[in-house]
């Protein structure tokens, strides 16, 4: 019994962090209806870019490339001629744009504190958000969603070879100051082994999901979000701007994509393996619905759950090493009762 | 003024509904088959014959099959890669077990065994389809690589699932050089690409693009769902299959479960997409595109940047490798979503009116 609940424990904490992932494809599915498969290939960028930061400091033709993007940018903010809407010289943008071009010069080839880093590629993984919805997916407007997701296939190609290109291919550790050892305190008091790792994990995707869900309802972007991911076309005729929002949703999977990326590469070091992560992900989502935070969790929870068991007490049965494919085949026989997921809405197709 | 069709005139239904309806189109392909057969096996040496036509060849079939099932059928797979390692398996499995099974009879049966797992991982398309679908597709990837590797039957109790082909021997002939081998490959492909182009103008093809297009729309007209979409599966499967066979013993010869991995899968999705969705052509443009660049991109790159006075960290050009990969594929779709295909296609109706151009 007591083996049974460590096994679940853990699994269920480890599905915390499947769901961490998921949340990332939710939130952009949920906005743009794009099935965003680069995803790990984010996570994967962002651990790697902190690492990466730590080590060494930024190298000095990527920092020095974005710099000059983005100094191009400003200048064009500022040159800017009054146009019928509005218009003129955007100083509060090209200040943004310049500050972190000059911060991104600064940084070359200093190895970096760690909160530094952390700040340093939120900053980042914004921009590449920003970047993607910008290159991306407005040129693929009005295209079946098929497309978009090949697209992001794409997408995660360039960025996982963007990632080793500007870092390299090595394995790293990454320490963010949680150890991985089972508490004491829970030992004593009901012999049963949990990491304060996954419980630190948990936490943090408590938080960030507790945030979210504060973002999404409380905020006047949320409460746009929200909208645009009802209709899109509604949402443009009372007024939300479709291309910022998706700018926004964007830049917040990038975040997501941060948090995820330090809490995997602290448990299984920086590597090229972190873009499978998403892979399980994928089962998450088919579970819980692709367009419901709640699904996520609730998925990530027992695709977690259920692997860890899976693998315990079915695994020694066939040869173990099933975890790669059980929660998939879960996630399938699911499918076929409810083919909309746990907390996915029902289409009804119209002819 | 050469590509005129002006003049053929067609006077019965047989010539209305032949596959190539326009003269020149029969004089090209007859041309293109001829230096394939002969002027190529001739002219080709031996490192282009192993290197490039071959996996070429193969991958073109395999292009083919997703082609078949995602875009004429409309379902994304993700799971090519494991309907090849199915074939390849089966394949080497029918090889070794029976004793007098002939060479071909074995490739055959190999894309049949692949058809039939693709019918068992198509029965999810029934109830789910889009990316759900596209999701259930990665189970098949994923289950049949861990089945090949955890069960040494399928790869003869060798360790670590590793299979090593036999002779290609038909009729007492054996098939050893990379000239015989390409020979060979050429006919297979020559043929199913020939049957695939047939399939989708009869009434099967018809039905997979309907469903393609709207399946509501198309079950509603009359299409049997489940026959259609289970068809588009363990067909495109078979011809997956019978290119995971070719693929281990024509092109490789040794080959572990590991080879037929996600990353083969996105390779032959990223075929079709650059070469055509939706196109037999395409198939084959996309392939030899996928093909070529990587080792034009190696031969090239280091003395290109040499040129300009970078030296290149070693394993840079694998990265350059995927992130020029990923933008193509961003272009292509944003740009021109129906692939190369639909640059020859208007490139020929073009020089249909050239060099007048009303």
């Amino acid at each position: 019994m007591q083996f049974f609940l460590e096994v679940l424990i853990g699994g269920l904490l480890s599905g915390v962090m499947y769901s961490l992932v998921a949340l990332g494809f939710v939130l952009i599915f949920k906005a743009s209806g794009v099935f965003n498969f680069a995803q790990g290939a984010l996570v994967f960028l962002a651990a790697l870019t902190t690492v990466g930061l730590m080590e060494r400091g930024a190298p000095g033709w990527i920092a020095g490339l974005i710099a000059v993007i983005l100094l191009a940018i400003a200048l064009m903010a500022v040159l800017k001629k009054k146009g019928a809407a509005g218009g003129g010289p955007d100083w509060r943008l090209a200040a943004i744009l310049g500050g972190i071009a000059v911060g991104a010069i600064l940084i070359i080839g200093k190895p970096l504190p760690f909160w530094v880093a952390v700040a340093v590629t939120l900053v980042f993984m914004v921009g590449v958000g920003v970047a993607t919805e910008r290159i991306v997916l407005r040129p693929l407007v009005n295209q079946p969603p098929i497309s978009l997701f090949m697209a992001t296939i794409g997408l995660s190609f360039f960025l996982e070879g963007l990632a080793q290109a500007m870092w390299g291919a090595n394995v790293r550790g990454l320490d963010i100051g949680i150890p991985d050892e089972p508490i004491q305190w829970i030992v004593d008091r009901w012999d049963v082994q949990i990491s304060s790792f996954d419980l630190a994990g948990a936490g943090i995707a408590a938080v960030l999901v507790g945030s979210l869900a504060l973002f999404f309802n409380k905020t006047r972007i949320g409460r746009a979000l929200r909208a645009v991911a009802d209709d899109h076309q509604a949402a443009l005729a009372v007024g939300i701007p479709l291309k910022q929002i998706w700018a926004i949703v964007w830049a917040a999977a990038g975040f997501v994509a941060l948090v995820a990326g330090l809490l995997w590469g602290a448990r299984n070091g920086v590597q090229f393996a972190l873009t499978f992560v998403a892979l399980k992900a994928l089962p998450v989502l088919i579970l819980g619905g692709f367009e419901s935070i709640a699904g996520a969790i609730v998925g990530g929870l027992i695709i977690g759950a259920s692997e860890k068991l899976a693998e315990v007490y079915i695994g020694p049965m066939v040869g173990g090493g099933i975890e790669s494919w059980f929660a998939y085949v879960v996630a399938l026989l699911f499918l076929l009762v409810r083919p909309e997921g746990l907390f996915g809405e029902k289409h009804i197709d119209r002819v | 003024m050469l590509y005129r069709e002006a003049g053929q005139f067609r006077t019965t239904y047989a010539e209305d509904q032949q596959i190539f309806p326009i003269r020149q189109d029969r004089i090209a392909i007859t041309a293109l088959l001829l230096v394939a057969f002969i002027a190529v096996p001739f002219l080709a040496s031996e490192y282009w014959l192993k290197a490039i036509l071959i996996p070429f060849l193969i991958f073109s079939l395999a292009a083919l099959g997703l082609n078949i099932l995602t875009g004429y059928a409309g379902q994304l797979s993700l799971g090519t890669a494991g309907f090849m390692a199915v074939g390849a398996f089966a394949a080497y499995n029918f090889e070794l077990r029976v004793e007098w099974m002939p060479i071909l009879v074995s490739w055959a049966l190999g894309g049949l065994a692949a058809a039939l797992v693709g019918i068992l991982f198509g029965l999810p398309s029934l109830r789910i389809k889009g990316f759900y679908l596209a999701v259930a597709t990665l189970a098949a990837q994923f289950f049949i690589v861990w089945a090949l590797t955890k069960f040494p039957w399928f790869s003869n109790n060798s360790s670590s699932g590793v299979i090593t082909t036999g002779k290609t021997e038909i009729f007492g002939y054996s098939f050893d050089s990379p000239r015989e081998k390409y020979l060979l490959v050429l006919a297979i492909v020559v043929l199913m690409a020939l049957a695939a182009k047939n399939m989708v103008r009869s009434e099967t093809g018809r039905a997979w693009m309907a469903v393609r297009d709207m399946d509501v729309a198309a079950e509603v007209v009359g299409i049997r769902m489940m026959h259609t979409k289970l068809l588009a599966f363990a067909v495109s499967s078979f011809y997956c299959g019978v290119a995971g066979a070719l693929y281990a013993y024509a092109y490789i010869g040794t080959v572990e479960p590991e080879g037929f991995n996600l990353d083969l899968s996105f390779r032959i999705l990223f075929m079709i997409i650059i070469g055509g969705v939706g196109s037999i052509l395409g198939a084959f443009l996309g392939a030899a595109f996928i093909i070529l660049f990587p080792i034009l991109l190696n031969a090239y790159a280091d003395p290109l940047a040499h040129a300009l006075g970078i030296d290149l960290p070693p394993g840079m050009t694998s990265n350059l490798e995927l992130m020029i990969f990923g933008a193509l594929i961003i272009f292509f779709l944003a740009v021109e979503p129906h692939g190369l295909a639909r640059l020859w296609q208007i490139a020929k109706e073009k020089l249909r009116l050239w060099p007048f151009p009303h």
